[in-house]
C-alpha cells in the first residue's frame, strides 16, 4: 500500500497515459468512473431499444413484429441488460468517481483490481449479448432464469451462465475495493458517522454484493451441472425441486434489487440537501433506516413466491417481514420531504429529477406494500401490477437519480456547465412519459393482463396503446440526454464554473472543495477540514 | 387508424377531466364470484385507500414545502436537521398501521389456505401449452387448448383482426365445467415446466409445479363462465394457454357429466371401426393444428436449431412403428402424446403428417392398432 503511494509521490503532477490505450491499461479512479459511466449508457440505451422492440409488438392485440419466443428473448435480455449491464454499472461508476473524492483520498484502494473488475463487466455482458447470435436464440426463461424452463435453452445456456459468472465476480471485486477504499482511505478526522450518505448507502451496497452474488453463481452453476452433468438439484425425477431454484434465485434476487435502490437514496440524500439550502434531516436515522432495509432484504426473498406452494406459516412469515420493510423506508421519505421542509429551494435539473425519484419511488412503495399483502398477492403475482411496481422503483427511481447525478456532478468531473434549458425539457418530457408508460400498466394488471405475454386480449388494448405512447416518447426523451453529456463535455454552455458549482455545496462534502475539473489524483494531501452540514 | 385517433381523444378529454365512456376495459382489481375473491377485494380497497391518504399527507406536505419554502420567494433556510420525537413517531404511527393491516390479511390468507371438507377433487395438469382436467371423482378427464379462431388470428401476420374473433385469447375447445355452491378442491401439477393456474374472478393462482401437488379451492356462487391465463412464463406460447371455468347449477352440471360419460363411450366405438386413409388425414389436419403447429409450425417446416421440421423428416417418412413410439413416448422438448391423444386422433395425426405437409408416404395406421399399441405399454409400465 505504502509502496505504492510513495512511487506516486515521486513524479507528483503526472497525467493520464497518451492516446487510446489510457482507456484499457489506466487504474485511475476517475478514468475507470467514466469507462463505468459510459458503457453503462451505451447499455441503457440497448436494453431501451429492447424495450422499443417490446412496446411495439404490445402496440396493438395480435403479432405483428416478432415471433413470441424472441419475445421472451427480448423481455428476459431487456431486464438482463439493465440490471447487470445499465443499472448496477453506472452505480458503480459513480462509486468510482466520487467515493474517494468525497472521503478525501487520492484514488481506490485497489487500482488495479478496479480496471480488471471494469473488463470482465464488459467481457461479461458482451458474452451475455452474443446469445442473441446463437442457435436456438438468447435465453427466453425470463431474468429469474426459472428451471425446469431455462433448461430448454438453446446453444446460449452455458454461454449465459458463464457470464453471470464473469458479472459476479466484477461485481464482488467492486464490492471488496469500495469496502477497503472506505475503510482505509478516509481522510483524517473523516469518522464513520460523518461520511456523506452517498459513501454509507455504497458501503451497506458492498456488502450486499459480496453476500449475493456467490449465492446467483451458485445458483447458475448448479443449473449448468443439472443440464450437462446429469445432477438433479431442480428436477424431481432425481430427487430435486424446481421451487429450490426460486428459493436459492430470490435470497440473491432481493437483496440484488436493494443493490440497484440503495446507492440511489445516498444520491438523492447527497442533491435533496444542497438545492433545498440545508442540512439533511435525521442523517444517522437515515444510516440507520439504509443498515434495516439492507438486513431486511435478506429475510423476505419467498415474498417473490407466494403462489409457488408454501406452507401458511410460510406464507405469514414473509408476508409479515416484507410489511417490515414499509417502516425504515417511511423513514427515509419522511427524513426528505422534512429537509425540503423550510428550506431554501431552488429548482435545477437535478433536484427536480431528485424530488420525482421520491414522489414515484413512494408510488412503487405503496404497490409494493399492497402486493407484501399475501392473499392479494395470490391475485396481483406475475401480473402487469408487477411490472408497473417494479419499474416504478427502477425506472422514475433509480434511472432518474442516475439522470440527476448526471446533471449534479458533470459540470464538477467536466469542468463545463450543462445547458439547463435542455436538461429542463429532458425532465419534463421524461417525467411526463414515464407515468404515461408505468402509470396505465397498474390497470392492466388488476384487469387480469399476465406478464410476459407477447399479446393480449382486446379489452387490455387501449392501455397497451398509451403504455406503448408513453414508451416511445420516454426513449425518445433520452436521446436528449445523450445531447448533454456530449455537449458538456466539449465545452457545454461556455460558462466557467467554480470548484463549488453549486451554492454552499461544499459545506456538504468534499468534492466541491476540489477543482473542476479536478486534479487527476483527487486529494494527494489530506483535507484539513471536513465538512459536518449534513450530521 | 380510427381506433388511435379515438384513443388520443380519450387521452385529451380525460386530461380535460371529463372523462370517458369509451371501451369496456376495467381499472380496479374484479370483485369475482368467491367469498374469498371478495374477501380479497376488500382488503385491497383497503390497502389502496389506506396508502392513497398517506400518499396525501406526504405528498401534500412535499408540494406545500415546494411552493412555499422556495428561494425565489425570498424564504430563508431554517437550520434544524433533526428532531428524535418526530422521528420516535414516524416509526410508531407506520408499525401501528401495519399491524392493523396484518390482522385482516392473516385471517383472509388462512381461508385462503383451507383447503379441508372439499366435496369434490379435480387435478390440473400443465402442459406446454395446454391445460389437462381430470375430475378424481368421476373419471372425466380431458385437455384443454386455446380456441382454434384465437389461434389462426394469433400467427404472426395473420391479417385477422383479433378484434372480430370473440373472447380473442380467452377461449378454449375444451372448457372446465363446475358445479357451483359446492366446495372444489384443485390439486396442481405439471407435466413439464411451471405453469400457473389463474381465473382472476375466483380470486386467486396456483402455480403447477413438475413432480410436486399443490392445492387450492373454490366454491363459487353464480352460475357463469369466467376466463384467465397461465401466469408463469412457460415457453414460446405461454401467452397462448387461457382457462375457461363455466359454473353451472346442479342439475345442469349432472346433465354435463352423463354426456361426458356418453362421449367417451362414443369415441371407444369409432377406435375400434375401420377408417380409410382420406377420413385419417382429414380429421388429423385438425389435431395437427392444434396439437403440433405451434412447435412444427403450420406447414410442417419446424423452426430450424429449436424444432425440427415434418416436411421430409426421416421420422415422419421412415418407419410408421417408429414414429409412433416416438410421438408417444416424447423426447426432449416434444411431449409424450400418448397419453394425450386419444386412439382416433392419434392414428388420424400420424397418418396426416405421413400424407399432408409435403410428404406423400402413403400408408396409414388404424386408432385400433394405436389401443393396442398403448395397452402393450401400459401393461409394460406396470410390470416395471
Amino acid at each position: 500500500m505504502s509502496a505504492v503511494v510513495a512511487e506516486h509521490d515521486d513524479h507528483h503532477d503526472h497525467g493520464p497515459a497518451k492516446g487510446l490505450l489510457r482507456w484499457v491499461i489506466t487504474t485511475n479512479h476517475k478514468d475507470i468512473g467514466t469507462l463505468y459511466l459510459l458503457f453503462a449508457l451505451t447499455m441503457f440505451f440497448v436494453g431501451g431499444a429492447m424495450a422499443m422492440v417490446i412496446r411495439a409488438e404490445l402496440f396493438e392485440p395480435g403479432m405483428q413484429f416478432v415471433n413470441p419466443q424472441f419475445f421472451n428473448s427480448m423481455t428476459t435480455m431487456h431486464a438482463l441488460v439493465m440490471v447487470f449491464g445499465a443499472v448496477m454499472p453506472a452505480f458503480v461508476g459513480l462509486a468510482n468517481w466520487m467515493i474517494p473524492m468525497m472521503i478525501g483520498s487520492p484514488d481506490m484502494a485497489l487500482p488495479r483490481m478496479n480496471n480488471m473488475s471494469f473488463w470482465l463487466l464488459v467481457a461479461g455482458v458482451l458474452l451475455l449479448a452474443s446469445t442473441l447470435f446463437m442457435e436456438g436464440g438468447a435465453p427466453a426463461a425470463g431474468w429469474t432464469l426459472y428451471p425446469p424452463l431455462v433448461l430448454q435453452t438453446g446453444k446460449a445456456l452455458p454461454f449465459a451462465i458463464f457470464s453471470v459468472h464473469l458479472l459476479g465476480i466484477s461485481s464482488i471485486m467492486g464490492g471488496i475495493n469500495i469496502i477497503a477504499t472506505i475503510f482505509n482511505m478516509r481522510a483524517p478526522g473523516m469518522t464513520l458517522m460523518k461520511m456523506p450518505m452517498f459513501v454509507w448507502t455504497w458501503l451497506i451496497t458492498a456488502f450486499l454484493l459480496i453476500a449475493i452474488m456467490p449465492v446467483f453463481a451458485g445458483a447458475v452453476t448448479m443449473l449448468l451441472t443439472d443440464k450437462f452433468f446429469h445432477t438433479s438439484f431442480f428436477d424431481a425425477a432425481g430427487g430435486g425441486d424446481p421451487v429450490l431454484y426460486q428459493h436459492i434465485f430470490w435470497f440473491f434476487g432481493h437483496p440484488e434489487v436493494y443493490v440497484m435502490i440503495l446507492p440511489t437514496f445516498g444520491v438523492a440524500s447527497t442533491i435533496i440537501p444542497v438545492f433545498a439550502r440545508k442540512p439533511l434531516f435525521g442523517y444517522s436515522s437515515m444510516v440507520y433506516a439504509t443498515a434495516a432495509i439492507a438486513f431486511l432484504s435478506f429475510i423476505v426473498w419467498a415474498h417473490h413466491m407466494f403462489t409457488v406452494g408454501m406452507p401458511i406459516a410460510g406464507e405469514l412469515y414473509f408476508m409479515y417481514a416484507t410489511m417490515l420493510i414499509a417502516i425504515p423506508t417511511g423513514v427515509k421519505v419522511f427524513n426528505w420531504t422534512a429537509t425540503m421542509w423550510k428550506g431554501s429551494m431552488t429548482f435545477e435539473t437535478p433536484m427536480l429529477f431528485s424530488i420525482a425519484f421520491v414522489v414515484l419511488f413512494t408510488m412503487g412503495g405503496f404497490t409494493g406494500l399492497m402486493m407484501a399483502i399475501a392473499p392479494v398477492d395470490f391475485q396481483y403475482h406475475d401480473t402487469y401490477f408487477i411490472v408497473a411496481h417494479f419499474h416504478y422503483t427502477l425506472v422514475p427511481a433509480s434511472v432518474f437519480i442516475l439522470m440527476a447525478a448526471g446533471y449534479f456532478w458533470l459540470p464538477k468531473w467536466t469542468g463545463h456547465m450543462y445547458d439547463e434549458r435542455i436538461g429542463r425539457l429532458h425532465f419534463w418530457l421524461s417525467v411526463v412519459s414515464v407515468n404515461i408508460l408505468f402509470f396505465p400498466q397498474h390497470f392492466l394488471g388488476l384487469a387480469g393482463m399476465p406478464r410476459r405475454i407477447p399479446d393480449y386480449a382486446v379489452q387490455f388494448a387501449d392501455w397497451n396503446m398509451i403504455s406503448s405512447i408513453g414508451g416511445f416518447i420516454f426513449g425518445a426523451s433520452q436521446l436528449l440526454f445523450l445531447y448533454v453529456v456530449i455537449h458538456t463535455i466539449r465545452g457545454g454552455t461556455g460558462e466557467k464554473v467554480t470548484a463549488e458549482v453549486w451554492e454552499d455545496a461544499a459545506k456538504h462534502s468534499l468534492e466541491w472543495t476540489l477543482p473542476s475539473p479536478p486534479p487527476y489524483h483527487s486529494f494527494t494531501t489530506p483535507p484539513a477540514v471536513i465538512p459536518t452540514e449534513h450530521v | 387508424m380510427k381506433k388511435t385517433k379515438q384513443l388520443f381523444a380519450g387521452l385529451i378529454l380525460m386530461a380535460l377531466g371529463l372523462g370517458t365512456a369509451q371501451a369496456d376495459y376495467t381499472l380496479n382489481l374484479m370483485k369475482g364470484v368467491t367469498k374469498v375473491s371478495n374477501d380479497i377485494y376488500d382488503l385491497h380497497m383497503l390497502i389502496l385507500w389506506i396508502c392513497v391518504f398517506i400518499g396525501i399527507g406526504v405528498f401534500g406536505t412535499m408540494f406545500y414545502s415546494i411552493y412555499h419554502h422556495r428561494k425565489s420567494k425570498g424564504h430563508k433556510a431554517a437550520q434544524f436537521h433533526e428532531n428524535t420525537t418526530v422521528e420516535i413517531m414516524w416509526t410508531i404511527v407506520p408499525t401501528i398501521i401495519l399491524i392493523g393491516m396484518a390482522i385482516p390479511a392473516t385471517k383472509a390468507m388462512i381461508e385462503l389456505d383451507d383447503v379441508q371438507e372439499a366435496e369434490m377433487s379435480i387435478k390440473v395438469t400443465g402442459h406446454q401449452w395446454k391445460w389437462e382436467y381430470e375430475y378424481l371423482d368421476n373419471g372425466i378427464h380431458f385437455f384443454s387448448s386455446l380456441d382454434e379462431a384465437s389461434n389462426k388470428a394469433r400467427q404472426v401476420g395473420s391479417g385477422i383482426d383479433p378484434r372480430s374473433v370473440p373472447h380473442y385469447l380467452l377461449n378454449v375447445d375444451k372448457p372446465l365445467v363446475i358445479p357451483t355452491k359446492k366446495k372444489i378442491r384443485f390439486v396442481f401439477t405439471s407435466a413439464d415446466v411451471i405453469h400457473s393456474w389463474w381465473v382472476p374472478d375466483l380470486g386467486w393462482k396456483k402455480d403447477t409445479n413438475p413432480g410436486f401437488i399443490n392445492e387450492s379451492w373454490t366454491s363459487v356462487n353464480e352460475p357463469g363462465t369466467y376466463r384467465g391465463q397461465c401466469t408463469e412464463l412457460c415457453g414460446k406460447d405461454h401467452g397462448f394457454m387461457p382457462i375457461v371455468v363455466i359454473a353451472m347449477d346442479e342439475p345442469d352440471y349432472d346433465a354435463w357429466v352423463e354426456k361426458q360419460k356418453a362421449a367417451v363411450a362414443a369415441e371407444a366405438g369409432s377406435a375400434s371401426k375401420q377408417w380409410t386413409t382420406e377420413e385419417l388425414v382429414a380429421k388429423g389436419k385438425s389435431i395437427y393444428d392444434t396439437s403440433c403447429s405451434s412447435c412444427h409450425m403450420a406447414d410442417g417446416a419446424g423452426l430450424p436449431g429449436t424444432f425440427p421440421a415434418i416436411t421430409a423428416s426421416p421420422v415422419v417418412t421412415g418407419d410408421i412403428n417408429a414414429q409412433v413410439k416416438l410421438m408417444s413416448d416424447g423426447k426432449g422438448m416434444m411431449p409424450a402424446f400418448g397419453k394425450m391423444l386419444s386412439a382416433v386422433d392419434f392414428a388420424a395425426v400420424v397418418t396426416y403428417t405421413r400424407n399432408g405437409l409435403g410428404n406423400a408416404v402413403g400408408d396409414s395406421i388404424q386408432p385400433s392398432a394405436i389401443q393396442a399399441l398403448q395397452s402393450a405399454t401400459s401393461a409394460a409400465d406396470k410390470n416395471e
